[in-house]
């Protein structure tokens, strides 16, 4: 099995960590990476106010793929949004996909509608299986509380995520109780972590994120688990800013998913980035066994 | 005397403009609130930085940067095998010929006992650094002109091509004009033989014109062998310890050859003497000019790297940190592989402004920071530019002068904001990278640009306000209603039928006790608005900049109304008006 990787723009400097993570997960499950060199940004900023360079954009990153003859796996929510809706106007729309590939044409590149778009989580469930997972699992957790967060681009608009059954998703909570967690349920569970505001309306960006935290906490979750690099910021870089700005009442730890299923496949801690989550998440290896 | 002169002039101009070019290191700054940006804090900092690194182990990590990064220019190697041979005949080839010709008094004739121009293995590897730093300059052409990149050549970078070919074909040349110079040869002669007979001294030029390729008049082939045997045991007396065969100077003796049947012409005209000429003058221009041209790179881009090599944002010295960023400015060679490698390189396929690539940013930057008279229009787009980044890294990752490009934009980005410019992208994601370091900032600099642009929208959006009881059909916008039916992902609001649901879903109405009051509009609200053509009490409402753009609201609505992408086409509409400031359309 091998994918083409779109490395999501925020993890270069900020979450190093999922980048690791993912690299050691997937090999260690025989899922090959490829890096294309030339891959852009998906153009998710940009939808706010360039639609049309936003579909440029991802219409680039699947033509490369589709040279390549490769699918397309992102570690991103909005990579995962923005390319998946990007495919779908493409292959459906014939005079966008026209209009579209007359500028990828300058770059010596046009796309059919070939490439699909996976998500790590959407690879690890329909292509390794939980039972698949099981087996290669080495060590597991006694039964830790943790809250699943989809996030938003995961699920919605289901016509194009067509992750989950959208008001009632499983499939991430199946990923985190095989590794011996508890995925509980918590009220918030499907909205949205507050970072899409977050350098706009800093505010409000906090009053999402803070009430996400403290309802997940209510709920008796230890730790929250992600895998979209926007969401763990948010929920890991931001939340101590937070705790700078309004104290640490809701203090929850977050952990990517792939630094989880790392851990339960025996990889190093180090490897997987653990102590580079800056909210402490070193707490999840004594329950570990 | 013109020769003496002339360098002298040259030396000055090049001291003088090197003066200004280190000295603005210290003296501009990206950031003049900050109290560590004086140049006479930055100038003590830089020496006590520059003590301190020699005696301690980081000079370990000095030295490994000067062999790797700079003799070996390991980081251009990793991004281009081509480049890499470019570059290293460019650097090799050039710093050769600067320290054994160039600087042959100073550094050759003390050095080599028996050195002399004419004499092997100088002579040979003379042409031999010449020629490579001809084949440097033609790959860079072929890179820049003929291969299908992303480059961007500047006036800049043809002058740094057009001096280097300029020096060593007028140096070829005139090697050539002389290996055939009769004139040249009677001037040695002159000076080393001067007790030979007549008869040898013929003798002498015979075997010249037989073995060196000297074009004379005086004597013609073919010789007899005596002669030639004559002329060569003169030649050994007098000529042999400074002067190998010029078939050694391997370019310049087919470019004699080729100028052989023209050579006496040639050199009556006293060619060889303008060529030489030339060859001076160009190289004391490239001297003068150098430190107010991209060549200054020559200097600034060894210490760039070396300078990163020891320094990083958490532990150096901020006004350290300061000084190297303006070093960085210019250290960069404006060699294009940053906007090969950037994310966002096919923005620009949309957004029309070149400063969106990041080697097209430090130039107007540069300008920027000398505070040179830019015009709003100018800094706008920098500013543009600057904010069109996804933060990714990746320039800063393969450039190959070691420069933090992302931590140049960082700084610079608040500088030119500070600048007052109300800017449209502050209300897209980009604004994340900008938050997650807002704990540096000052909370006034923080906050002031994001209000900024909420009052410019209030002031482009004032057509209709939401506090009249009763709205003015009269001053709906049916452009707006018109471009948002026609777009795909703004066509479906029309089946709204005001259920509200979208409202009662949003995460972000939740929030607030009175939404009305805190929103403006709700989203419900929003689409309403539309379908009746009300644009600007949309555009200035907190609802639609409070979006997140979550998808529960278009998840929920009966109608099929794709609620969310309805915002996301209302708010490009909104950019674009506010970044062109027109009025919204009057009805027709």
């Amino acid at each position: 099995m091998k994918f083409a990787l779109q490395r999501c723009c925020a993890t270069s400097i900020y979450l190093t960590q999922y980048e690791s993570s993912t690299d050691a997960v997937l090999n260690a499950l025989g899922v090959e990476l490829v890096d294309i060199k030339q891959f852009s940004c998906c153009g998710y900023p940009l939808k706010n106010f360039r639609y049309r360079a936003y579909l440029l954009s991802s219409a680039h990153n699947l033509a490369l793929a589709e040279k390549e003859h490769l699918n397309i796996m992102t570690m991103c929510n909005c990579c995962y949004g923005s390319l998946k809706h990007a495919n779908q106007i493409l292959k459906d729309h014939v005079p966008e996909r026209a209009d579209i590939n007359a500028s990828l044409h300058k770059e010596g590149l046009q796309y059919t509608g070939e490439v699909a778009v996976r998500h790590v989580l959407d690879i690890l469930h329909a292509e390794i299986g939980i039972e698949g997972l099981q087996k290669k699992i080495k060590k597991r957790l006694d039964g830790l509380p943790i809250a699943t967060h989809y996030g938003c681009h995961l699920l919605r608009p289901s016509q194009v995520a067509q992750f989950d059954q959208p008001a009632d998703p499983s499939k991430f909570d199946d990923l985190v109780q095989v590794t011996g967690a508890k995925s509980i349920s918590w009220a918030k569970k499907l909205e949205c972590c507050g970072a899409p505001l977050w350098g706009i309306n800093d505010e409000l960006s906090l009053d999402l994120t803070e009430s996400k935290l403290s309802d997940a906490k209510r709920a008796g979750a230890a730790f929250l688990c992600v895998a979209c690099p926007f969401c763990q910021i948010q929920f890991d870089r931001v939340q101590r800013i937070l705790h700078s700005r309004r104290g640490a009442d809701h203090a929850l730890p977050s952990i990517l998913y792939t630094q989880l299923m790392g851990l339960a496949l025996g990889i190093d801690a180090k490897t997987l980035g653990i102590e580079k989550n800056e909210i402490d998440s070193t707490g999840i290896l004594k329950h570990f066994s | 005397m013109f020769f003496t002169v002339s360098l002298y002039i040259s030396l000055v101009i090049f001291v003088f403009g090197l003066v200004l070019k280190v000295s603005s290191w210290f003296r501009f700054t990206l950031d003049p609130e900050d109290e560590a940006s004086k140049a006479g804090t930055r100038v003590s900092a830089a020496l006590k930085g520059i003590f301190l690194t020699l005696f301690s182990r980081k000079i370990l990590r000095v030295v490994k940067a000067f062999f790797l990064d700079i003799l070996f220019q390991s980081r251009i190697l990793r991004e281009s095998l081509l480049r890499w041979v470019m570059h290293m005949f460019l650097f090799w080839g050039f710093l050769l010929l600067l320290l054994m010709h160039a600087l042959e008094k100073t550094i050759s004739y003390p050095l080599f006992k028996d050195y002399s121009a004419t004499l092997n293995p100088f002579l040979f590897l003379r042409n031999l650094f010449g020629l490579m730093v001809l084949i440097g300059v033609g790959i860079s052409i072929y890179r820049r002109f003929f291969l299908k990149m992303p480059l961007f050549t500047n006036r800049m970078d043809r002058y740094a091509l057009v001096i280097l070919a300029v020096v060593m074909l007028s140096g070829f040349l005139l090697e050539g004009g002389k290996i055939g110079s009769h004139t040249a040869y009677e001037s040695m002669v002159e000076e080393y033989a001067v007790t030979a007979s007549k008869e040898e001294l013929k003798a002498l030029e015979s075997y010249w014109v037989e073995e060196f390729g000297t074009v004379s008049s005086a004597v013609k082939g073919p010789f007899e062998k005596e002669i030639l045997a004559q002329g060569k045991e003169v030649h050994e007396v007098a000529c042999i310890s400074c002067h190998s065969k010029p078939q050694w100077a391997f370019i310049s003796y087919p470019v004699a050859a080729v100028m052989r049947p023209l050579g006496g012409l040639l050199d009556r005209a006293g060619i060889p003497v303008i060529l030489w000429y030339v060859h001076f003058l160009a190289c004391f221009v490239g001297l003068a000019y150098l430190p107010f041209s991209r060549m200054f790179h020559l200097i600034a881009s060894p210490l760039s790297l070396l300078a990163n090599a020891v320094m990083d944002a958490k532990e150096s010295d901020p006004a350290n940190l300061m000084t190297k960023q303006l070093i960085e400015l210019d250290a960069c060679t404006h060699c294009g592989t940053c906007t090969s490698r950037c994310a966002v390189r096919i923005w620009q396929e949309e957004i029309l402004n070149t400063k969106i690539l990041p080697s097209e940013k430090l130039a107007p930057l540069m300008a920027f920071v000398q505070g040179k008279n830019l015009d709003e229009e100018k800094i706008r787009s920098l500013q543009e530019g600057l904010y069109l980044c996804s933060n990714c890294y990746r320039c800063t990752g393969v450039c190959p002068v070691g420069i933090n490009l992302q931590e140049l934009w960082f700084k610079a980005r608040e500088a030119v904001l500070a600048r007052g410019i109300p800017e449209v992208l502050l209300l897209s994601p980009l604004s994340f990278y900008r938050a997650l370091r807002r704990e540096e900032l000052a909370q006034e600099t923080y906050e002031k640009p994001l209000s900024s642009i909420r009052r410019a929208l209030e002031e482009v959006c004032n057509r209709v306000d939401l506090q009249d009881s009763v709205l003015d059909i009269q001053k709906a916008d049916l452009g707006f209603r018109k471009d948002l039916g026609l777009s795909d992902w703004g066509e479906s609001y029309s089946f709204c039928f005001t259920c509200t649901t979208c409202s009662v879903a949003c995460p972000v109405v939740q929030r607030y006790p009175n939404p009305p009051e805190a929103l403006g509009l709700t989203p419900h609200q929003i689409i309403h608005a539309a379908i009746t053509g009300f644009s600007d009490p949309i555009f200035k409402s907190n609802m639609l900049w409070s979006c997140l753009g979550c998808y529960q609201c278009q998840e929920a609505c009966p109608q099929g109304v794709r609620v969310t992408d309805v915002l996301y086409k209302i708010k490009n509409m909104a950019m674009e008006r506010l970044k062109n400031k027109k009025p919204a359309d009057k009805p027709s």
